[in-house]
C-alpha cells in the first residue's frame, strides 16, 4: 500500500520496503484538559509523499508538532526507521532526522542563505572558529543538488518568500533530514514556482526522503501526493493511495458532511449589474502598474488572475491609495475621485483586506472586538469616550453576520483558526458600509468549509449591490465569485473574459500564462 | 559537486557587494568630523598625539561596556544596568583591595558584575519579564547598593599594580587604556562574527522563533548574554578605578546611554538580528570625538550635550534603510 505509483510520474522510482520511515502509533495530547490528539495512527513509507488534510482544528498541525518534537505526545509511540525513538524536544526530533520546512518560520532574515542553512551546526575550523568558506561551499553544494539557483551568501530578508521556501528545504536537508514536513508549501508560490516545487519534492522522495505534505489546495494534493491521511476531530478518518479515493470523499472527510468539492458559481439573483461604481482609466503607479483600465459595477464581482509578481496586488495598493499613481483617472460612482491616501480611498467607499491578515488586516494580540471595532471608533464616540453599549452591539452584530465562531469577543483574535481571522477581516470591512471592497487572496490557508463560507459571503455582499474586486491565485474559488475575470500580466490588464467565456480552470490557466491571447 | 557551488558563489561575488553607502554611514561620519575638526581646531592641538591619545582614553570604559552592549542589542534585548554596575564593581573592587589585597579586589569586582548580570539573564530569560524593566529596576538597585555600602565615600585605592594594571599605566607609547579596550573590541569582534555563540545571538535577535525552531536554545543565549553584559561592565567599573585610583558610586553614571549610542551608530540594529562591534567601537570614538573636540572648542557642557545630541540623530537619520 505504501508508495502506489503515481498516476503521472512514472519515473519517480519508489524506495519501498523494509520499515516505514515514521509510524506514529496511539498519539494523544491535551491542552489544557482539552483533547486535541484523541489515539492518533500515521504511518509514512520510505520515498513516499503524504498527504495530511483535516479542518481547522482537527488536530493535523498539533500532530505535526508532536513529530517535530515542538508538543510532545501526553501518549503514544514514535518509531523512526523502525526503531523507537522519544522525541521531547526539537533536538530529538532533528536528531532523529526529521525536518520541518515551516513557512520562513525559521529563518533568520538577517543572515545569509548559508547562515541558516547551518544555523547550530556551522562547520568549525580547529580553532572552534565557524569556517564561513566552508559553510558557503556545503551550501552551494546542497543547493545546487536540489538544482536551485540561490547564492548562498544572499541575505535571506532580500531574498523573495519563493527562494525563501527553498532555503528552508536546504536547510532541512543539509541537516540530513529523511523526513521532510511541509506546511501549505505553496500558499505564497507563483505557478512556476509551485511546479519548481513539485519537482523538486518528487527528486527528494526519489531519493528515499519521505515528506508530509500538508495543504488545502486538493488540486496540488492529487498532483504530488501518494497517499492521504484525513483527520477529524483529533482522531484518523482514513488513510488512502490517492488513486482510490475522489476529491469528493476527501472534503465530506475533512467537514463531516457531503457538499460540493470545490465552491460552485451561483448567479446573483436579482436585476444583475446596477451602476457604475468604480472606474479607472489608463491609471500608471510605477513600477509595476501600467496603462490599468476596467469598470467596476455595482453587484458584480470582478477576479483578478494574474502570476506571482504580475502586479494584481500592486493594482489593489494603487486604487487604495497605499502607491502613489502617477497618471490616470479613477472615478467612484461616475464622480473622479482623491484616492491618494486609504484614508481617502476609505471616505470614497473603498475597503482593501489585504493578502496577508496576520500582518496586515489585524491586530493579533487585541480582543476579537476591538479588532472589529477599529475601523468604526468614530461612529461610536460619545463625546470623548466610546459609547460601551453600542460598541457591545455593533460587534456582537458583525459576529452574527459573519458567522464568526468565537466564544467571548473579549478574546484575542490570534486564539481564532486562519479561517475565522479572516472572517473578522471581513466583518471589521463591512463593518464601515464600502461601496467597493477589493480582497487579496482572501481564502488563502483557509480550510475548505471556510473557504465555502467566505465565497458565499461574498456573493452575497455583490447581490446587496456591492461591488468586489477578488485577486486569488486559486482558480477554482476566483471562478466561483466573479461575474468577471482581468488577466493580469505585467502589470496591465492583458485579457477579459465574462464567466460564460471561460470553460474551466485549464482555459484561464492557458489565459494567464498568455497562451491565448 | 562542491567545487562548482564554490566557483559559482565566487564568480557572483563582486555582483552582490555592491556597495551601500548607508551601511557604512558611521565611518564616513567618523572621518568627516574628525577632518572638521582638525581644520577647526587645528591651533587648539586637536591633532597632537597626546590630544588623540586622550580621546582614546576618555573613551576606553564607554568602548568596553558598548562591546558587551552590541551584544545585548544584537540579541534584541537592552541592559541599563551597566552604568551603574560599574560604579558598584567599582567599589566593592577598592574596599576588598583595601581588606584583602590586589586578586580577592579583582575577583570581587567580577563577581558584582557576573552576579548582577546573572540575575538581570534570570530574570529576563527564565521569567520572561522584558530586559527594559528588569535592567531599569538593576539600574536602582545597584547604584542604590554602592552609594549606600560606601556612605557616598569615595572608596581609595593604594594599590599601585592595580592602578597600574587597570588604567593608569602604558604598554610602551600606548595607554594601558587603549590596550583594554582594543582587546575587548577584538575579542567580542571574532566572539560575534566567528563563533556559533555569536552566530546564535544575532539568530535569537533576528527571529527568535526561527532559532528555536532550529534547535537554538534562546534561553540560554539570552542569559549569557546578559551575564557577559554585567560582567564587562564590572570591567569597565574597574577601569575607572584604576585610572581615578579610587572607587565611587559615581563611576559609570549615565554610561548606558553613551554605550547605548555608541552600538546603534556602529550598525547595530536595535531590533537585534543584525551587529557589529568594530562598528560600535567606531560610535563610540565618533562620541569622544565629538566630546573632545567641543571642549577644545570652547563650548560648555550644556552646549555640548545639545551638538552631541543633534549629530547622534543625524546619524542615525541617515543611516536608517529607506
Amino acid at each position: 500500500m505504501p508508495g502506489a505509483a503515481r498516476a503521472d510520474d512514472g519515473t519517480a522510482t519508489q524506495v519501498r520496503g523494509g520499515e516505514p520511515a515514521v509510524l506514529m502509533s496511539g498519539i494523544r495530547k491535551s491542552f489544557g484538559g482539552v483533547p486535541v490528539l484523541r489515539g492518533v495512527d500515521f504511518d509514512l513509507a520510505r520515498g513516499e509523499v503524504h498527504a495530511l488534510a483535516g479542518g481547522n482544528g482537527a488536530g493535523k498541525s498539533t500532530l505535526m508538532k508532536v513529530l517535530q518534537g515542538v508538543h510532545p505526545a501526553d501518549e503514544g509511540t514514535i518509531a523512526v526507521d523502525g526503531r523507537r525513538v522519544e522525541i521531547s524536544s526539537i533536538h530529538d526530533a532533528r536528531a532523529a532526522g526529521i525536518g520541518m520546512v515551516f513557512q520562513e518560520f525559521s529563518l533568520v532574515p538577517s543572515l545569509t542563505v548559508a547562515q541558516n542553512i547551518f544555523l547550530g551546526a556551522e562547520p568549525l575550523r580547529r580553532s572552534r572558529l565557524i569556517d564561513d568558506r566552508a559553510a558557503v561551499a556545503a551550501a552551494g553544494a546542497v543547493l545546487e543538488e536540489m538544482g536551485v539557483d540561490v547564492d548562498p551568501r544572499a541575505v535571506v530578508g532580500d531574498l523573495s518568500t519563493a527562494y525563501r521556501q527553498l532555503t528552508e528545504i536546504a536547510k532541512a536537508l543539509a541537516q540530513d533530514a529523511r523526513v521532510l514536513i511541509m506546511d501549505e508549501p505553496t500558499a505564497s508560490l507563483a505557478r512556476q514556482e509551485s511546479e519548481a516545487l513539485f519537482a523538486l519534492i518528487r527528486r527528494l522522495a526519489a531519493r528515499g526522503i519521505a515528506v508530509v505534505y500538508i495543504s488545502h489546495r486538493m488540486e496540488e494534493v492529487y498532483r504530488i501526493a501518494d497517499r492521504i491521511t484525513v483527520l477529524r476531530d483529533g482522531t484518523r478518518l482514513l488513510t488512502r493511495p490517492l488513486s482510490e479515493i475522489t476529491p469528493e470523499q476527501i472534503v465530506e472527510g475533512i467537514v463531516g458532511k457531503a457538499l460540493d468539492g470545490q465552491p460552485v458559481h451561483r448567479q446573483v439573483d436579482g436585476a444583475g449589474l446596477g451602476a457604475v461604481l468604480l472606474q479607472a482609466h489608463a491609471v500608471h503607479a510605477p513600477p509595476k502598474v501600467r496603462d490599468v483600465s476596467f469598470t467596476l459595477h455595482a453587484g458584480e464581482v470582478i477576479g483578478l488572475a494574474g502570476l506571482m509578481g504580475s502586479g494584481r496586488s500592486e493594482l489593489a495598493r494603487a486604487l487604495f491609495g497605499i502607491d502613489e499613481v502617477t497618471s490616470g483617472e479613477i472615478s467612484v460612482r461616475g464622480r473622479r475621485a482623491d484616492l491618494s491616501s486609504p484614508r481617502k480611498a476609505i471616505a470614497a467607499g473603498l475597503a482593501l483586506i489585504p493578502e496577508d491578515r496576520r500582518e496586515q488586516g489585524l491586530v493579533l494580540e487585541h480582543s476579537v472586538a476591538d479588532n472589529l471595532l477599529l475601523p468604526v471608533l468614530g461612529e461610536l464616540r460619545r463625546g470623548p469616550l466610546l459609547h460601551a453599549r453600542r460598541a457591545r452591539e455593533r460587534s456582537a452584530d458583525l459576529i452574527r453576520r459573519f458567522a464568526v465562531k468565537v466564544a467571548d469577543p473579549a478574546r484575542p483574535v490570534s486564539l481564532l483558526s486562519g479561517g475565522n481571522q479572516q472572517k473578522v477581516v471581513l466583518a471589521k470591512w463591512m463593518g464601515t458600509d464600502p461601496d467597493v471592497l477589493i480582497l487579496d487572496e482572501p481564502t488563502a490557508g483557509i480550510d475548505i468549509g471556510t473557504k465555502n463560507e467566505i465565497v458565499t459571503m461574498i456573493r452575497t455582499l455583490a447581490a446587496a449591490g456591492k461591488g468586489v474586486i477578488v485577486i486569488s491565485s486559486e482558480y477554482p474559488e476566483l471562478l466561483a465569485v466573479s461575474d468577471r475575470v482581468l488577466i493580469i500580466r505585467d502589470g496591465t490588464i492583458a485579457g477579459e473574459y465574462s464567466r460564460e467565456q471561460i470553460a474551466d480552470e485549464e482555459f484561464l490557466e492557458l489565459a494567464v500564462q498568455g497562451a491565448t491571447s | 559537486m562542491s567545487t562548482t557551488a564554490v566557483r559559482r558563489a565566487t564568480a557572483t561575488d563582486a555582483v552582490r557587494h555592491r556597495l551601500d553607502w548607508r551601511r557604512y554611514v558611521i565611518y564616513i561620519g567618523f572621518v568627516v568630523v574628525f577632518a572638521f575638526f582638525a581644520v577647526l581646531l587645528r591651533d587648539e592641538g586637536f591633532l597632537s598625539p597626546n590630544n588623540l591619545l586622550n580621546i582614546f582614553r576618555q573613551t576606553a570604559t564607554i568602548t568596553v561596556i558598548a562591546v558587551g552592549m552590541t551584544f545585548v542589542i544584537a540579541c534584541a534585548q537592552i541592559d541599563l544596568s551597566v552604568g551603574s554596575v560599574a560604579g558598584l564593581a567599582s567599589v566593592c573592587a577598592a574596599m576588598a583591595i583595601a581588606q584583602h589585597g590586589v586578586v580577592v579586589g579583582v575577583l570581587a569586582g567580577l563577581l558584582v558584575g557576573a552576579v548582577i548580570g546573572a540575575l538581570n539573564g534570570a530574570l529576563v530569560s527564565l521569567l520572561g519579564i522584558p530586559s527594559f524593566l528588569v535592567t531599569l529596576g538593576m539600574l536602582g538597585v545597584a547604584a542604590g547598593l554602592a552609594q549606600w555600602i560606601t556612605a557616598s565615600a569615595p572608596q581609595p585605592i593604594l594599590d599601585d599594580t592595580f592602578n597600574l594594571v587597570f588604567g593608569g599605566g602604558d604598554v610602551g607609547p600606548v595607554p594601558g587604556l587603549l590596550v583594554w579596550s582594543l582587546l575587548f573590541v577584538a575579542a567580542g569582534s571574532i566572539v560575534l562574527r566567528r563563533t556559533r555563540f555569536g552566530r546564535q545571538v544575532l539568530a535569537t535577535g533576528g527571529n527568535r522563533t526561527a532559532a528555536r525552531f532550529t534547535g537554538v536554545s534562546t534561553r540560554r543565549i539570552t542569559f549569557t548574554v546578559m551575564l557577559l553584559s554585567g560582567l564587562v561592565a564590572s570591567v569597565a567599573g574597574m577601569l575607572y578605578a584604576g585610572r581615578l585610583e579610587s572607587g565611587r558610586f559615581q563611576w559609570g553614571a549615565g554610561d548606558e546611554l553613551s554605550a547605548i549610542a555608541a552600538v546603534i551608530l556602529g550598525g547595530t540594529s536595535l531590533f537585534g538580528g543584525a551587529g557589529s562591534v568594530v562598528g560600535t567601537l567606531t560610535g563610540a570614538l565618533l562620541i569622544g570625538l565629538i566630546n573632545n573636540g567641543l571642549i577644545l572648542a570652547g563650548l560648555d557642557s550644556s552646549q555640548q550635550q545639545v551638538v552631541r545630541g543633534v549629530i547622534i540623530i543625524l546619524a542615525v537619520a541617515l543611516a536608517r534603510k529607506k
